[in-house]
């Protein structure tokens, strides 16, 4: 029904906007895992008419994953690094929620004049899913600490699951699942970096990797 | 027949142009020198002595000499005496004599290595430097003949120089014979190239690649260097004497004649001149190849 | 065909074998050697069946990748060219089983097999496959298993950049190759090999685009600037695999454009026959030079690979000259020779590569002047590796006079019957090869007269010891393959005219006629080398009876009366070489460190000299230092800051998207 989905799609759109203004680092894990779980029932609304066990099976697995596993993860990570907050943010944190405002106003008027080859679900899923995309791009670039790095890549791949499962009926699930891996992975992966990066530099702000470059001007 | 003796006569009578060679020197310093066979007594003396070998050597100082006689005993049968062609002919016989001398130098220079001296290292550096700026020429020359009598065969090639051909193409076939000339004298270790008197170590090139050598290996050193002295003679004179009668007996006896007057010519070249410096002699070679390579363009024009 | 499929399936299995059972040696080694020795086995029996005669066969499977198609076929060409890829890859993974013993605390030798038969593999699908794509993929996978196997003892610092030098090298070539393939592919509208045709407008910028393609691959100059890096720095039996084999697989892509290029019927131009020959001049001449100023026994052996693969390029000039001036006896020999030249070579390069590494494993240093009187301590080694040095420098009775012969006779016969630019080509041919011979015999007295006779000049190789059983048998055997090659000529020759037909695009019964006369030849040369034979085994029962009664006694080598000679005061390979290297000093660029002897009794004096590859210090270096300086002002891009770099793409995306739908 259009209600449901309207709401989740807002619910989605929300919390991205409240990621780009909330400084503390569990906080922050706890909008991610939201909206994870907010996708898993996006899944199930979608294939509301044709429930079987492939979206069945799909959504409680993006349920488990972006919605439990992932946030435990970064959690853990977080508890070792012992840090609380991301304090100076690249972007101030008002500019920032200005700046999500704006990417907001962008996605709606960009999602006017994007030709589309099927309609969408609803009529709000693209500007959602395209100001996803964007505030997950913008976590990456102006934050410092690498944590908040990864959940901005987290919200860009929500953002991309979004377009895809209200725009594509009957994907592979090959194709489905070949993101959640490259997902699982990409995290896991990071999960174990920030782990590093922390144990050798004693941080994990992003910033301060620009030493790593070989080359001093 | 003919083809039988034209394998003969060298193997009977190189020994003998060397003799010839040496009485003619004697002769310009006005003493009376060795007699004409005396190369054959060195031969058969040599022949009935023991030999003492190095204790670097290996067998492949041992090989040396047999290879070197082998592979200049089947060029022999390979090259025609002017006009009498050769035990055995085939086209593409000229590379096959220039890489069999090539095979007898390659074992020469190694027996050479296998002492372990640096006197003979010397001359085998000194040896394959020469040879190889003279290999060129020496096979630009036969291209240039072949070219000109339009067969592959050695035997075929100087069966068809004939007077009509000197008349034909005079000057290009004189340029061809002075740089075999030059060829002829660097290959068998002439005046002004090398001394083939002198033992003085550091002059020598030939003579110091065979020091260590003694007895049966060393008498094969000499008649196979003599037989060289005759087959690459051979060559030059097949192109200078072009008396192709038809009748071999002719033809085979005016080459013989040939060859000895090419003695005495090289044993007058050696008692008018020194040898040239080390540094000089690639110049000398290059311009025998500038010889070849100007008769050939006048051949192909 | 679906053997030699076989042999490959078999190939990967042992190398993926070989990588799972890495922890032990024996089992890696055995998986690794057991699958090549009996792929090789395998793919020997339709090699030569097709080979002698049989019809080509193929095999088409779809493949998922766009525009490739699995897409297989033997024929006279790839036969010809899979009879020493599988022979030495065979030998020399017997040859790399012993050797590869000492490395075994070292490092795992799983890797080195894997790559090993994947190297063997890949080889023997560049040589099959019919399609751009497949051919492209195979040929990748050749040169990436190719750089880790010559990056074997990547600890070395010389090791790791012999590498990178090969890496970069082979894919500049390949991009030119790629090119080559787009340009043929879309003129026909299919990547498969039959379909190619080649436009007369477009056959100069082909043929140019496969000889640098392939040449690079192959080792032309200039092109050749990776050869004398990475074959030293590879373990020896792979260095006689990739010299004797895989620059082989360069000149196979070069005569099948040329089938290509033949295919359109149309005569090939004259200036590819004289490019191609003045190709193959350089290498020649420059290789055998640079040859000589080395004093790293697999560096000049290196070179002379260069300086034989200008005698192929020699002979393939000569072909191509006959069939673009109309006769076929010209391309026929000239084609032969060349062609033979490709397996002559694999031989005895395999062998004097094995020979090599035998040395430097024995001796501990491939350093020519560091060795001496090793044919002593090393007998079998020494002979093979003397077979080889002749066999290399083109003397009869061995292999490589018969295609230089044949060489020779399709140069002589240009020039006894062609018109004079024709004769003038041929003659730069006779010439050049003249010279290179004797060059080349120059450069291998030095190197097996110091490395193996004389006294040991140093303690290392007073101490060598004749290798074992595994690493003898692969030399003893490519020793008899030359000497077997260099009697059974004529055989050769025949057996040549199915290879022929393929490239030059005539019949099989033209090219026998053609090549006829030449094939009579070959008898003679035969009976001449076995009178040869015969001759020495004559005079050495001559000199045995005549010495029978008579004093054989020993003593040292005559010193002038020199009371103190030592080893050291033999003639060294740079000391042989100096006249050469003297004279063409200007080409070599020579660099010499001297410390002479000072004060009336001195005690020290030292002299060095290096000879770097003039192409690479002239025109690479400066080439790459220029564009690496130019480059360097684009730096300031590479801040490394993360947060700009993904600001970058962010900006990007979100520019197109206003640009285009707004």
């Amino acid at each position: 029904m259009d209600l449901w989905t309207d709401s989740i799609l807002v619910f989605l759109a929300l919390t991205s906007l409240l990621l780009l203004g909330s400084s503390r680092l569990f906080h922050c894990i706890r909008i991610v895992a939201f909206q994870g779980i907010l996708l898993g029932l996006l899944t199930l609304v979608a294939h509301r008419g044709a429930l079987s066990l492939r979206p069945l099976a799909l959504a409680t697995a993006i349920i488990g994953l972006k919605g439990v596993a992932f946030p435990w993860l970064l959690a853990r990570v977080l508890r070792d690094a012992e840090v609380q907050r991301e304090v100076e943010p690249l972007v101030s944190y008002t500019v920032s929620m200005l700046i999500g405002t704006l990417m907001l106003a962008l996605s709606l008027w960009l999602s006017q004049r994007l030709p589309l080859p099927t309609t969408p679900i609803a009529s709000l899923l693209v500007p959602v899913a395209l100001f996803t995309i964007l505030a997950g791009l913008f976590v990456i670039i102006s934050r410092r600490k690498a944590l908040n790095q990864v959940l901005g890549y987290l919200v860009l791949e929500n953002g991309i699951y979004t377009f895809g499962v209200g725009l594509v009926q009957g994907t592979p699930m090959v194709v489905e699942l070949g993101v959640l891996l490259d997902v699982f992975v990409a995290v896991f992966v990071m999960g174990i970096a920030l782990f590093h990066i922390n144990r050798e530099f004693d941080h994990v702000d992003a910033d301060r990797l620009v030493v790593l470059r070989d080359w001093t001007p | 027949m003919e083809a039988g003796l034209t394998f003969v006569l060298p193997l009977l009578l190189a020994p003998l142009l060397l003799g010839v060679i040496n009485r003619t020197k004697a002769f310009v310093a006005g003493r009376t020198g060795q007699p004409l066979l005396q190369p054959y007594h060195d031969l058969l003396k040599l022949l009935r002595k023991g030999v003492v070998y190095s204790r670097t050597a290996t067998w492949v100082f041992r090989a040396g000499p047999i290879v070197g006689l082998a592979a200049v005993l089947i060029a022999t049968a390979l090259v025609p005496l002017g006009g009498a062609p050769a035990a055995v002919g085939f086209p593409g016989d000229l590379i096959l004599v220039a890489y069999l001398l090539g095979l007898m130098r390659f074992f020469t220079v190694l027996a050479a290595l296998d002492t372990g001296s640096s006197f003979e290292g010397m001359g085998a550096s000194r040896e394959v430097t020469f040879s190889a700026l003279a290999e060129p020429t020496l096979l630009l020359g036969l291209a240039a003949v072949a070219r000109q009598t339009g067969s592959l065969s050695l035997s075929t090639m100087y069966a068809g120089i004939n007077l009509a051909t000197w008349t034909h193409v005079g000057p290009a076939l004189a340029l061809l014979a002075g740089a075999l000339l030059i060829v002829f004298l660097t290959e068998n270790a002439r005046i002004p190239i090398d001394d083939p008197t002198t033992h003085l170590e550091l002059t020598m090139i030939h003579e110091v690649m065979v020091l260590d050598h003694s007895g049966p290996d060393l008498a094969f050193i000499l008649y196979g260097s003599a037989l060289k002295l005759w087959l690459l003679g051979a060559l030059l004179v097949g192109i200078i004497v072009p008396v192709r009668t038809g009748i071999i007996w002719i033809d085979m006896v005016s080459t013989l004649a040939g060859l000895f007057v090419l003695a005495v010519v090289t044993g007058l070249i050696e008692s008018s001149m020194a040898r040239w410096r080390l540094i000089r002699l690639p110049q000398l070679l290059a311009g025998a190849g500038a010889l070849a390579a100007l008769a050939l363009a006048l051949i192909l024009r | 065909m679906l053997l030699v499929l076989l042999a490959v399936a078999l190939l990967l299995a042992s190398a993926c074998a070989a990588l799972l059972t890495q922890k032990s040696y024996r089992w890696s080694t055995g998986c690794a050697v057991g699958g090549a020795v009996a792929a090789s086995l395998l793919g020997m029996f339709p090699s030569v069946r097709i080979l002698l005669g049989a019809p080509v066969e193929s095999l088409r499977l779809p493949w998922s990748v766009p525009y490739g198609a699995f897409f297989v076929a033997v024929d006279a060409l790839s036969a010809f060219f899979l009879v020493p890829i599988f022979v030495l890859s065979a030998l020399a993974a017997v040859y790399g089983a012993e050797y590869l013993q000492t490395y075994r605390d070292r490092r795992a030798l799983g890797p080195a097999w894997f790559f090993f038969n994947l190297l063997v593999a890949s080889m023997v699908l560049v040589v099959i496959a019919r399609n751009a794509v497949l051919f492209l993929v195979a040929w990748e996978v050749m040169a990436l298993a190719s750089f880790f196997l010559v990056t074997f003892e990547d600890e070395k610092e010389s090791v790791r950049d012999a590498g990178w030098v090969y890496l970069v090298a082979t894919h500049l070539g390949t991009a030119f190759l790629l090119a080559l393939f787009i340009l043929l592919g879309s003129t026909a509208g299919s990547p498969d090999f039959d379909q190619f045709s080649v436009a007369p407008s477009q056959a100069g910028l082909l043929f140019v685009l496969a000889l640098v393609g392939f040449g690079a691959k192959a080792g032309f100059m200039p092109l050749h600037v990776w050869l004398p890096e990475a074959h030293p720095a590879a373990p020896s039996h792979v260095s006689a695999l990739m010299s004797g084999v895989m620059i082989k697989t360069g000149i196979y892509g070069l005569v099948r454009t040329f089938t290509f290029l033949a295919q359109s019927a149309a005569p090939p131009p004259a200036w590819w026959g004289w490019l191609l020959c003045a190709v193959g001049l350089t290498s020649g001449i420059f290789g055998v030079l640079f040859a000589l100023a080395q004093h790293d026994l697999k560096r000049l052996l290196a070179y002379h690979s260069v300086e034989n693969i200008g005698i192929i390029a020699l002979g393939l000039g000569v072909g191509l000259l006959g069939l673009s001036t109309g006769m076929p006896t010209l391309a026929a020999l000239g084609f032969a020779g060349g062609l033979l030249h490709v397996l002559n070579h694999a031989l005895f390069k395999g062998l004097l590569f094995l020979g090599a590494g035998a040395v430097a494993h024995a001796a501990g240093t491939r350093e020519i002047d560091h060795l001496g009187g090793l044919l002593k301590r090393m007998p079998w080694t020494g002979l093979t590796f003397l077979i080889g040095a002749v066999a290399i420098s083109g003397l009869p009775p061995l292999n490589g006079f018969v295609s230089e012969l044949l060489i020779y006779l399709g140069a002589f016969h240009g020039l006894t019957a062609a018109a004079s630019a024709t004769a003038v080509s041929v003659l730069c041919v006779i010439g050049g090869l003249a010279l290179i011979g004797g060059l080349a015999a120059a450069c291998f007295t030095k190197a097996f007269g110091i490395v193996f006779l004389g006294e040991p000049r140093s303690d290392h190789a007073a101490q060598a010891h004749e290798p074992g059983l595994a690493m003898r048998l692969p030399m003893l055997l490519l020793a008899a393959g030359c000497v077997l090659i260099g009697l059974l000529a004529p055989l050769a020759v025949h057996a040549l005219a199915p290879v022929l037909a393929n490239v030059t695009g005539l019949s099989p019964q033209v090219v026998r006629t053609h090549v006829a006369p030449a094939g009579r030849i070959f008898p003679f040369v035969t009976a001449g080398g076995i009178g040869l034979l015969g001759v020495v085994a004559a005079l050495a029962g001559v000199r045995s009876w005549l010495l029978s009664g008579r004093p054989v006694a020993t003593n040292v080598t005559w010193d002038c009366g020199y009371t103190q000679p030592t080893p050291r005061m033999q003639y060294t390979a740079s000391s042989f070489a100096q006249p050469l290297t003297d004279l063409f000093g200007i080409l070599l660029q020579t660099r010499r460190r001297l410390v002479p002897p000072t004060g009336l009794f001195p005690r020290g004096a030292s002299l060095a000299t290096d000879t770097a590859d003039v192409c690479a210090e002239r025109l690479y270096a400066p080439v790459f230092l220029g564009i690496g300086r130019g480059l360097a002002a684009l730096r300031w891009l590479q801040h490394g800051r993360v947060h700009l770099y993904v600001l970058y793409i962010a900006l990007t995306l979100v520019v197109l998207l206003i640009w285009k739908l707004g």
